[in-house]
C-alpha cells in the first residue's frame, strides 16, 4: 500500500511543525494509517529536523503505537488486573484460537489482528476487549466464536 | 457570549439553579442517562435512543431526557435516573430498550414507579 | 473538631427548589450571631426521600426531623432547640410515614457507606455544560480565590486542609505548591501547573469517571492552583486510551474560555491562565513526574534521577507543579468550604502538620471478584472489610474471599487478616501495600497469588523503560523465576532469592517504578508464602490457574449430560453420549476452561 505523503504533512502542520509534538503526530498518524508507515516516520523526522532515531525511539517506546498494518477490526484484549482475575489470558487464547494467529499479528485476509493493552478503564465490566471502536464487556469464551462471525457477515453484506 | 465578572456569575447561577430543578421548569418528569465510557460499554447509547424515540413518536414536550455521567455501579449498568415532580429521583438499573418502554409508560407518563426495574429512590450522601 | 450537634440540610432536587439553599444561608448566619458556629455544624446531604415536605432539616445526634422549614423559622429553632435543648413541635414531622414502595438509596449498603466529595455531581450535571455545573456552585471557589484571597492564604488553606496528593505518594499537596511557588519567586522563571491524567495501574479508572463526570471541577482545581503559585499555563497529560475524558475536557475548556473563566482576565480580574491537553501513548512510566515532563517536551518518556525536584526545574526546566485528577478536583470545595471541613473528614488531624493523618476522602474502583463493581468514593479511614463486603456485597458464587490487591503495580496484596486495617496512606503502607491512585481488584479462592505476582512483573518487565540496570535486569531474572515456579519446576531457594533481589532493586533503582515494584512479589511472599511451596513442592496450584499444574475432571455426581461442554471444547476432548456422565481425555485438553464456563451443573473442576 502507498502511503499518503500529503496526509502526513497535514498532521505535521496541525502541530506547526514543533518538536514538542512528536507524539501527537504520531497519534494522528497511527489513527490515519492504523499503523506507522516508514514513509511517514521519515517525513515527520525530516519535516521537524528530528533525527530519524530519535523519531523511531518514540514509535517503539510506546504502546499505542505500531509499525506494521493491522487489521481492519483491530481486536484488543484488555491484560489489566481486573481482567486478568477474570480469565483475560484464557480468553485472549479463545481469540488466538478462533483466529489461528498470534497476539500482534494479522489474519490473512486484513480483516482482524489480535493486540493486549493494559486496561481500558471500564475494569467493572471484566474481562473486557474492543474490537475496531466496539467495547465488549463481561465476555466469556463461549462467546468469541460468534462475535467474529458478527463482523465476518458485516463484511459480507458489504461486499 | 461576554465575559464574566464576579458579579455575573452569582447572578448566572441564581438563575440557573432556578432552571435546573423540574418544579419551576417546564418539564414534569426529567431522564438522566448515565453515560460514562462503562455505561456507553453496556448500551446506555441504546437506552437514550429509545427514550428519544418515545419523546417524538408521541410528540411528548414535557419531559426532558438529559444525559450525565456514571452512577458509579458499574456491574448494573446501563442505568437511568428518573426525577418526577415532587417524588425523589428513582435509579433504574441493567435496562434494555424493552424496559424503556415501560418506564415512559408507566413512571414517565403517569407518575408510578416500575418496581421490577428500580434499584433504589433517593440520593447519594455528598459530604 | 468535635461538634456538639450537627444540622444535616437535605439538598436534594426537591428542597434546593424549595429554599434550602437560602435556609442554609440564614441557618449559618443565625449561629453565628448566638456564636454557636464552632458547636453546631451545617451539613448539607443527598435526597432524604420526603421531598413533598422540603425543605427537610434533620438534627444529629438525636434524629429530629424538620420538614417545610421556613428561613423565617431560624431564629426560633436555634433559640428553642439549640440553646434551650427544646425541639420546636409544630414543626416536626408528624404525618404517617409513607411507605415508599422501593428501598431508599441510603439503606442500600453500596451507597450508604460512600460519602461523595470529588464525585458529588456525579449523574447529577450535564458535563457538556457548563451552565449546570455553575448552577450547583461551580466556579464559586475560583471567585472565591481571586477577589477574596492571597495566593499564599491559599496555600496555607490547602496545607492546613492535609490534603495528600491522590496519585500514588500522598504527598501533602500544600507543601507542594508552596515550593513551586517559592521557587519562582527565587528564579523568577515563570512556572507550570500540570495535571496528572495518565493513569496507568491497570484495573483503575477513577480518573477517567472524574473527569467523565464533572471535567469542570479538575479545570477549576487548576486554575486555583495556577492562581496560588503564579502559573499562567497549564497542562493535562491524559492517556489516549481515553477518547471520551478528553473530548468532555476540550469542550469544558472551550465552554470555561468563553465565559471567561479560563483565558486572559478570569473573572475581569489580571489572572490569566490557559489549559493544553496532550495525550500519552500508552506508557506506563510515562505517570512518573520526570518521564512526564520529559514527554511533555516531546522526548521519550524516561524519568531521570530526582536530585533536583521538578517542583524547582520541571518542565523545561521551569518550576513545575504536579498533581493527580483526583487532587485537583478536591480543591475547588476546600476553598469554598475550608479546611476545618475537610480536615474533619478522614483520619489524623492534619491542620498542625498536613502529614499528620489522611484526610478527606478517596475515589477506588472496586473490581475483580466481589459482587458490585464499580466506582466508589469513600471517607478516609474506613476498613477494607467495610468496603469489600457491604458496599461491594462480598465475593459472587459464595467463594471465599482470598486478597485485595491495591495500589496498581507498585501495590500489594493484602490478605483476610488485614482486613479490619483503616484505609488511609500509612496503614496500607506499613502493611506492604500502599495507596496508589485508587485501583482495588478482590481475589477470590480461585486466584493463585503466584500468578498474580507473576503478572505484575511481567507487566513492569514490558514497561521498565530500560534505562537503568537494576530494574530491567532485575525484573527480567524474577520473571524467569516466577514463569519456573508457575510451571511447577521451582527449587526452595528460589523464594529467598527472590526476595534479595527484591531488596536490592528497592535500594539502586533510578525511579519508582522499579523501587516499587518488588512489592507484589514481596507481599504475596509474606501473606501466601503456602501457596509458593505449594507450588514448589508438591507441584500443585491450589487456586487452580497455572496450566502446567492442573487437570479438569468431571464430577460423576453432578454430570448430567447435557453436551453443554463438548459443544465448546475446541479439541474435542471431552466424549460422553447424551444424558450420560461425560469425561475429559486430559492428553487432548489444552485447558481452556471453556468447559467450567458454560456448566451449569458446576460439574467440572480442577485438581
Ligand atoms: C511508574 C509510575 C507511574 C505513575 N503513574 C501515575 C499515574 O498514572 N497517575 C498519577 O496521578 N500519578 C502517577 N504516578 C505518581 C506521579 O509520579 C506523581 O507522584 C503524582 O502524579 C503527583 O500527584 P499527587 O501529589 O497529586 O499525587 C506514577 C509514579 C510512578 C513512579
Ligand atoms: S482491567 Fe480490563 S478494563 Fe481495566
Amino acid at each position: 500500500m502507498q502511503t499518503d505523503i500529503s496526509k502526513v504533512d497535514e498532521i505535521v502542520m496541525r502541530y506547526g511543525r514543533r518538536k514538542e509534538n512528536l507524539l501527537a503526530m504520531l497519534l494522528d498518524c497511527q489513527e490515519e494509517f492504523y499503523y506507522l508507515p516508514k514513509e511517514a516516520l521519515e517525513e515527520i523526522s525530516k519535516q521537524t529536523g528530528t533525527p530519524f532515531v530519535k523519531v523511531l525511539h518514540a514509535a517503539t517506546f510506546f504502546r499505542a503505537f505500531s509499525l506494521k498494518p493491522v487489521g481492519k477490526y483491530p481486536i484488543h484484549v484488555c491484560m489489566g488486573t481486573a481482567c486478568h482475575v477474570k480469565g483475560a489470558p484464557r480468553l485472549l487464547e479463545a481469540f488466538e484460537r478462533e483466529l489461528q494467529i498470534k497476539k500482534g499479528e494479522t489474519t490473512k485476509d486484513n480483516l482482524f489482528s489480535i493486540e493486549t493493552v493494559n486496561c481500558l478503564g471500564c475494569c467493572g465490566l471484566a474481562p473486557v476487549v474492543t474490537v475496531g471502536k466496539d467495547v465488549h464487556g463481561k465476555l466469556r469464551q463461549a462467546n468469541v466464536s460468534r462475535i467474529i462471525k458478527k463482523y465476518r457477515s458485516r463484511e459480507g453484506s458489504d461486499a | 457570549m461576554p465575559k464574566l465578572t464576579v458579579e455575573d456569575l452569582k447572578n448566572l447561577r441564581e438563575g440557573l439553579r432556578d432552571k435546573m430543578n423540574i418544579r419551576s421548569g417546564e418539564a414534569k418528569a426529567k431522564v438522566i442517562v448515565h453515560m460514562s465510557t462503562c455505561g456507553i460499554a453496556a448500551g446506555a447509547r441504546d437506552i437514550l435512543k429509545a427514550f428519544m424515540d418515545e419523546i417524538e413518536n408521541r410528540g411528548i414536550t414535557d419531559i426532558l431526557v438529559t444525559t450525565s455521567s456514571c452512577a458509579g455501579l458499574c456491574s448494573k449498568e446501563p442505568m437511568i435516573t428518573v426525577l418526577y415532580q415532587n417524588q425523589p429521583p428513582v435509579k433504574y438499573v441493567e435496562l434494555t430498550p424493552q424496559k424503556v418502554k415501560k418506564i415512559f409508560e408507566e413512571h414517565l407518563l403517569n407518575g408510578n414507579i416500575v418496581k421490577e426495574f428500580a434499584l433504589a429512590s433517593g440520593s447519594e450522601t455528598t459530604a | 473538631m468535635a461538634y456538639r450537634s450537627h444540622i444535616l440540610l437535605c439538598s436534594g432536587t426537591g428542597c434546593v427548589s424549595c429554599g434550602a439553599f437560602t435556609l442554609k444561608e440564614t441557618l449559618k448566619t443565625e449561629l453565628q450571631k448566638r456564636n454557636l458556629q464552632d458547636e453546631i455544624q451545617v451539613v448539607t446531604t443527598g435526597c432524604q426521600g420526603f421531598c413533598a415536605e422540603g425543605p427537610i432539616m434533620i438534627v444529629q445526634p438525636d434524629g429530629i426531623f424538620y420538614c417545610q422549614v421556613k428561613p423565617s423559622d431560624v431564629p426560633t429553632i436555634v433559640e428553642e432547640h439549640f440553646i434551650k435543648g427544646r425541639p420546636v413541635k409544630k414543626l416536626l414531622y408528624t404525618g404517617a410515614a409513607k411507605a415508599t414502595p422501593i428501598p431508599a438509596l441510603k439503606d442500600i449498603p453500596f451507597f450508604a457507606k460512600q460519602q461523595l466529595v470529588v464525585l458529588r455531581n456525579r449523574g447529577l450535571v450535564d458535563p457538556d455544560k457548563i451552565e449546570d455545573y455553575i448552577a450547583v456552585d461551580g466556579y464559586s471557589a475560583l471567585s472565591k480565590a481571586l477577589t477574596e484571597m492571597k495566593p499564599e492564604a491559599i496555600i496555607a488553606e490547602i496545607k492546613r486542609s492535609g490534603l495528600r496528593g491522590r496519585g500514588g505518594g500522598g504527598f501533602p499537596a500544600g507543601i507542594k505548591w508552596e515550593t513551586c511557588r517559592k521557587a519562582y519567586l527565587q528564579r523568577n522563571v515563570e512556572p507550570v501547573v500540570i495535571c496528572n491524567a495518565d493513569e496507568g495501574d491497570p484495573g483503575a479508572y477513577m480518573d477517567r469517571s472524574i473527569i467523565e463526570s464533572d471535567p469542570h471541577a479538575v479545570l477549576e482545581g487548576m486554575a486555583i492552583a495556577a492562581y496560588a503559585i503564579g502559573a499562567k499555563e497549564g497542562f493535562i497529560y491524559i492517556r489516549h486510551e481515553y477518547p471520551l475524558a478528553r473530548q468532555r475536557l476540550l469542550n469544558a475548556i472551550e465552554q470555561a474560555k468563553e465565559y471567561g473563566l479560563l483565558g486572559e482576565n478570569i473573572l475581569n480580574t489580571n489572572f490569566s491562565f490557559n489549559i493544553e491537553i496532550v495525550q500519552g501513548a500508552g506508557a506506563f512510566v510515562c505517570g512518573e513526574s520526570t518521564a512526564l515532563m520529559a514527554s511533555l517536551e516531546g522526548e521519550v518518556g524516561e524519568p531521570r534521577a530526582k536530585y533536583i525536584h521538578t517542583v524547582e526545574y520541571g518542565y523545561k526546566n521551569r518550576p513545575s507543579n504536579l498533581n493527580n485528577v483526583e487532587t485537583y478536583a478536591n480543591v475547588p470545595l476546600i476553598i469554598l468550604r475550608g479546611s476545618d471541613w475537610f480536615a474533619s473528614m478522614g483520619t489524623g488531624d492534619p491542620r498542625e502538620n498536613p502529614w499528620n493523618g489522611s484526610s478527606g476522602t478517596k475515589v477506588f474502583s472496586l473490581v475483580g471478584k466481589v459482587n458490585n463493581t464499580g466506582l466508589i468514593e469513600v471517607p478516609m479511614g474506613i476498613s477494607l472489610r467495610e468496603i469489600i463486603f457491604d458496599i461491594g456485597g462480598g465475593i459472587p458464587k459464595g467463594k471465599k474471599f482470598k486478597a485485595v490487591q491495591t495500589g496498581g503495580p507498585s501495590g500489594g496484596c493484602l490478605p483476610e487478616s488485614k482486613l479490619d486495617m483503616p484505609v488511609d496512606f500509612d496503614s496500607l503502607t506499613e502493611a506492604g501495600s500502599m495507596m496508589g491512585s485508587g485501583g482495588m481488584i478482590v481475589m477470590d479462592e480461585e486466584t493463585c497469588m503466584v500468578d498474580v505476582a507473576r503478572y505484575f512483573i511481567s507487566f513492569l518487565t514490558e514497561e521498565s523503560c530500560g534505562k537503568c540496570t537494576p530494574c530491567r535486569e532485575g525484573l527480567r531474572t524474577m520473571l524467569d523465576i516466577l514463569n519456573r515456579i508457575c510451571e511447577g519446576k521451582g527449587k526452595e531457594e528460589d523464594i529467598a532469592f527472590l526476595e534479595e533481589m527484591g531488596e536490592v532493586m528497592q535500594d539502586c533503582c533510578l525511579c519508582a517504578l522499579g523501587t516499587s515494584a518488588p512489592n507484589p512479589v514481596l507481599s504475596t511472599i509474606e501473606y501466601f508464602k503456602n501457596e509458593y511451596l505449594e507450588h514448589i513442592k508438591n507441584h500443585k496450584c491450589p487456586g487452580g490457574v497455572c496450566k502446567e499444574l492442573i487437570t479438569y475432571v468431571i464430577d460423576k455426581n453432578k454430570c448430567d449430560g447435557c453436551h453443554a461442554c463438548t459443544k465448546v471444547c475446541s479439541s474435542n476432548a471431552i466424549k460422553g453420549e447424551a444424558k450420560k456422565l461425560h469425561s475429559i481425555d486430559t492428553t487432548k485438553c489444552i485447558k481452556c476452561g471453556a468447559c467450567i464456563e458454560v456448566c451449569t451443573k458446576d460439574a467440572i473442576y480442577k485438581e
